[in-house]
């Protein structure tokens, strides 16, 4: 059992969380509410992950990231350190490959609150920020739960594009989903099934608490 | 210097989406009826007044501040500009009980008074009793309510109401409508109230603009409107069904009387010294001030404006009988008279029977002539 790679999976899902799911919100709301041209073309590149091979992915990531991208350039001048095979460039990446996990979930249960409503909310004299906390985001809970879900599922189980952009260091890269294929490849069959029974374990937890979550905030709405 | 009143000032056009060209004023107490058919722009206007919808150019001023100037570049936000509105669909917030729905409108209250504000506007609806439920566990009516008093809570200057009353059955209606003219008496800013139900307009307005693609086609109170037309098309929206041409053939003010020459039948309706004689005029005539003349012995005032007629059609309304004349020697369309439905019962009428009716002049009222009939 291999904890150091299960923690890191762990601790990777998380900041995926707490740094996508607020991006996503503001995506979600601008494609539920806003016409524009383009919008089509805006929605397809966020959907791409869906329909990508993780490698082919990996692999423009990988490039996008690298030492000789602009990007990875302004990283490495900033902090010193190269952004790919980092968990810092792990974790750019899973919040790229998540996108469509997070934004779609979001979209279409922000696009479910009527324009009436909303209104109302601005006739009541209340604040954009208030009009957020007090009427979208609850509204939208059930959206926000499933995605959060499949955020952190797709985010424990991702394995094409983490070994691509993060190769498999030990304590830095190296997440459950790598180790599991790692244990395999060496025979240690006792350690795979563990680590495979852990993470199907959380998962299946996971869907239940949103399940519940969501099921309750229906009941409460009728 | 922009002078300091009390009233809703607004001043809106545009030509598209919907094409607006509209000035509608509204006194603090006073309640205005904006009526017209679906598209004529008395939502998008409404819509307009709170903040909701931009238009191309135009003036709004509420209670002595500037809400919208166009010239001025001034567009201040919905939510500064202290509007009460009442959502056709109410709009109530789903996950927040009918208490809580409240009190997100009393944020501009210390937050320790809110509550006790809340229960007392629910008071004021006659909904205590009822703070904690949810939108979803109350019925129409009640929901309706909660929307009116969500609408009060911020102590608004001016009172928008989107047919408020359309979602609803019509005893239940009936009864929002008693309740609205009551609270009324308590309600010291202008309110407008949308509405495509002249019926209800007439009820529960102070005053009704007659609205068409846009543009205010009578401004009066209601009953004014009703009985004075300003022209064919506004005759037409408040459903008046007897609209025909005739040519003025006779003026005798002495005797309060307009004789008019309508394809061989000549009427006397009430004096209209604006038309001379020779003028073509369009008249019309409530059909229920078309009166029947009684079909076994004489019946009094069958010399009033006399007309015969082949009845084509009876369709029955509640209480009413509408009845279709094909008027004799007339190719026009034809003359809809309403009477009780026993009085019908009582004079067998039936389709293809040959009856004679008055037209009651005082009631006939004449317009000068649209050239274009501008609904067609």
């Amino acid at each position: 059992m291999d904890w150091t790679a299960f923690l890191l999976s762990v601790k990777l899902a998380a900041w995926t969380i707490v740094l996508l799911l607020p991006l996503a919100v503001i995506i979600a709301r601008h494609l539920a509410w806003r016409r524009y041209g383009g919008k089509a073309f805006v929605e397809a590149a966020l959907a791409l992950p869906l329909v990508l091979p993780p490698t082919v992915l990996g692999y423009y990531l990988l490039v996008g990231l690298g030492r000789a991208s602009p990007l990875g350039k302004l990283y490495e001048g900033l902090f010193g350190t190269p952004l790919v095979f980092t968990f810092e460039g792990l974790l750019v990446a899973s919040i790229i490959f998540n996108l469509p996990f997070a934004v779609q979930p979001m979209q279409r249960a922000f696009e479910s609150i009527s324009s009436e409503v909303r209104d109302a909310a601005a006739c009541c004299g209340m604040a954009p920020l208030r009009i957020l906390w007090r009427i979208e985001l609850p509204l939208a809970w059930p959206g926000i739960m499933t995605a959060f879900v499949l955020v952190f599922a797709h985010t424990i189980g991702e394995f094409g594009v983490v070994l691509m952009v993060g190769g498999s260091i030990p304590g830095e890269t190296r997440t459950a989903a790598i180790a599991i294929y790692d244990r395999v490849q060496a025979f240690d069959n006792a350690a795979a099934g563990a680590m495979s029974a852990l993470l199907l374990v959380i998962s299946l937890i996971a869907i239940a608490i949103a399940n519940l979550a969501t099921s309750k905030a229906g009941r409460r709405r009728g | 210097m922009v002078e300091v009143s009390k009233d809703l000032n607004v001043h809106l056009a545009q030509e598209a989406p919907i094409p607006l060209d509209a000035h509608i004023s509204c006194a603090p107490g006073e309640v205005l009826a904006l009526v017209g058919p679906s598209g004529s722009g008395k939502s998008t206007i409404l819509r307009a007044i709170a903040g909701l919808n931009h238009i191309a150019s135009g003036h709004i001023s509420c209670n002595g501040d500037v809400w919208y100037d166009t010239e001025a570049n001034i567009n201040i936000s919905t939510r500064h500009r202290r509007v009460g509105y009442v959502f056709q669909s109410y709009a109530l917030f789903p996950h927040l009980s009918a208490l809580a729905n409240i009190i997100e409108a009393l944020g501009a209250r210390p937050a320790g008074e809110r509550e006790a504000r809340a229960r007392e506007l629910l008071e004021l609806v006659r909904l205590g009793g009822l703070e904690e439920r949810y939108p979803s566990e109350l019925s129409g009516g009640q929901q309706q309510r909660v929307a009116v008093a969500r609408a009060l809570a911020r102590d608004p200057v001016v009172l928008l109401l989107d047919e408020p009353f359309s979602a609803v059955d019509r005893a239940t209606r009936q009864r929002l409508h008693l309740e609205l003219g009551q609270l009324r008496s308590q309600l010291r800013m202008p309110v407008i109230l949308v509405t495509h139900d002249l019926e209800e307009a007439a009820q529960l307005s102070d005053r009704m603009s007659i609205l068409h693609r846009g543009q205010i086609l009578q401004d009066g109170a209601p009953y004014e409107i009703m009985s004075h037309p300003a022209s064919r098309a506004v005759a037409r929206l408040i459903d008046l069904k007897n609209i025909f041409r005739a040519r003025v053939s006779g003026q005798q003010p002495a005797k309060n009387i307009t004789a008019l020459e309508w394809d061989g039948i000549t009427l006397e309706a009430g004096y209209h010294g604006e038309f001379a004689v020779g003028d073509l005029v369009d008249w019309v005539v409530p059909s229920g001030s078309v009166i029947l003349h009684r079909r076994r012995g004489p019946s009094r005032g069958v010399r009033e404006n006399p007309v015969r007629g082949i009845i084509k059609n009876m369709v029955r309304l509640g209480e009413m009988e509408s009845v279709t004349i094909k008027v004799e020697g007339q190719s026009e369309h034809p003359l809809f008279m309403a009477i009780p439905a026993h009085a019908a019962v009582r004079n067998a009428l039936a389709p293809g029977e040959n009856i004679g009716v008055s037209l009651r002049g005082e009631d006939i009222h004449l317009m000068a002539p649209n050239e274009v009939d501008d609904l067609a």
